[in-house]
């Protein structure tokens, strides 16, 4: 497909959920307390998106990632967050 | 839209209700497989997963079959409830007596969950149940953060083990920073159509489009969770509106998981499956 058709299909859609970031960052931004390690990730992934040369997909899912290599002693959770804790 | 045939090669029917089963048949659906899972809460004994495995290759077939849908399984103790090695190897051992079931094709959704070691013994427990007993594969990765670390080391356990063709495993859930390390091991790899934790249909045919779509398969893994039992259907239509044809589509949702599941003597479909689609 063209980049014309791409965008007659996909435009409004990702204008969409670009405006639900910008409100999600305002309304972060206007409440109390210290944010965490969620936000901070997060923000660190924003920038990707700036890149050139595609494969933004996945360099922000790997700044979202477990960077390490090795197997945890014992999992004392079952659930993910979406970010690592350790990344601070 | 014509009609069209698929394949879901992952649902949780156990916790869907029959309105799903009919509707996914009115949708085009040819066949469901269902891996064993964790039901939203630990089973307090291994006795909870017997009555699991019997509601799997018993009652859930039995439901299906009121729509002519043919229904498979996969058994296993699922990476959630892996963390207890004890309770595991008591599951484990319940398995070969199922194994000669008619609808059982496999072992799944086997895999990691936080990437513990007890986890990767369970794992390495069911790779070799597998291999003993000549078993396909179909493994979980984990969720998130947990997934790109969990895949690597699911992948190191199953190159390993010299008995594991990686043509008879899949590994699910695939997102764009594991597909290719999947792939290029030679495994057949899942994409999932789940809400907000997964893959939208959209990523999935972006990923369609960059990588050999010949050992891939999309699935909804629609299970008590909020998900979407038609996600196949919905991917197909995705399909069609990035101006892919109906060939191409049937070759990627129902020849291909037909191609995969077809290494088990057991899957068969009724009129053999490969034939083309009866309106194309
Ligand atoms: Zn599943």
């Amino acid at each position: 497909m063209t980049r014309r058709e791409l965008l007659d299909l996909y435009f409004m859609e990702a204008r969409s959920k670009l405006i639900d970031v910008a409100a999600f960052m305002d309304r972060l931004e206007r409440a109390e307390g210290e944010a965490d390690f969620r936000f901070a990730a997060f923000a660190q992934a924003l920038p990707l998106l700036q890149g050139q040369g595609g494969g933004r997909v996945e360099r922000v899912l790997a700044a979202l990632s477990d960077p390490t290599e090795d197997p945890i002693a014992v999992a004392t959770s079952k659930a993910a967050c979406g970010a690592w804790p350790g990344g601070k | 839209m014509t009609s069209m045939r698929y394949i879901e090669p992952h649902a949780h029917m156990v916790s869907r209700t029959t309105d799903d089963y009919r509707a996914m048949v009115l949708a085009g659906c040819a066949a469901v497989c269902e891996p064993a899972f964790w039901a939203g809460f630990d089973r307090s004994a291994a006795a909870g997963f017997y009555d699991y495995f019997r509601q799997l290759t018993e009652y859930e077939p039995r439901r299906a079959a009121q729509f002519g849908l043919p229904h498979f399984c996969w058994l296993c103790i699922n990476p959630k409830e892996s963390e207890d090695v004890g309770l595991a190897r008591e599951v484990i051992a319940l398995i070969p007596q199922f194994l000669g079931r008619p609808n059982v094709v496999g072992i799944g959704e086997i895999g990691l969950n936080k990437n513990s070691r007890n986890e990767l013994q369970v794992l390495e427990m069911h790779v070799d149940m597998a291999a003993r007993h000549d078993q396909l594969i179909l493994v979980h990765t984990p969720h998130l953060e947990d997934k790109l670390k969990g895949t690597r080391l699911i992948l190191d356990v199953l190159r390993a083990d010299s008995r594991i063709k990686p043509e008879r495993c899949l590994i699910d859930h695939v997102e764009e920073h594991t597909v290719k390390r999947v792939l290029d091991a030679g495994f057949w790899g899942g994409m999932t159509l789940y809400p907000e934790t997964k893959c939208t249909a959209a990523r999935a045919v972006d990923m369609i489009e960059q990588y050999s779509s010949e050992r891939l398969w999309m699935n909804s893994a629609c299970d008590w969770g909020v998900s979407v039992p038609l996600a196949i259907p919905l991917a197909a239509l995705e399909l069609r509106r990035r101006g892919h044809s109906a060939p191409v589509i049937d070759r990627l949702i129902y020849q291909n998981p037909l191609r995969f599941l077809s290494q088990s003597p057991k899957f068969i479909l009724p009129g053999g499956g490969l034939e083309q689609p009866a309106h194309p």
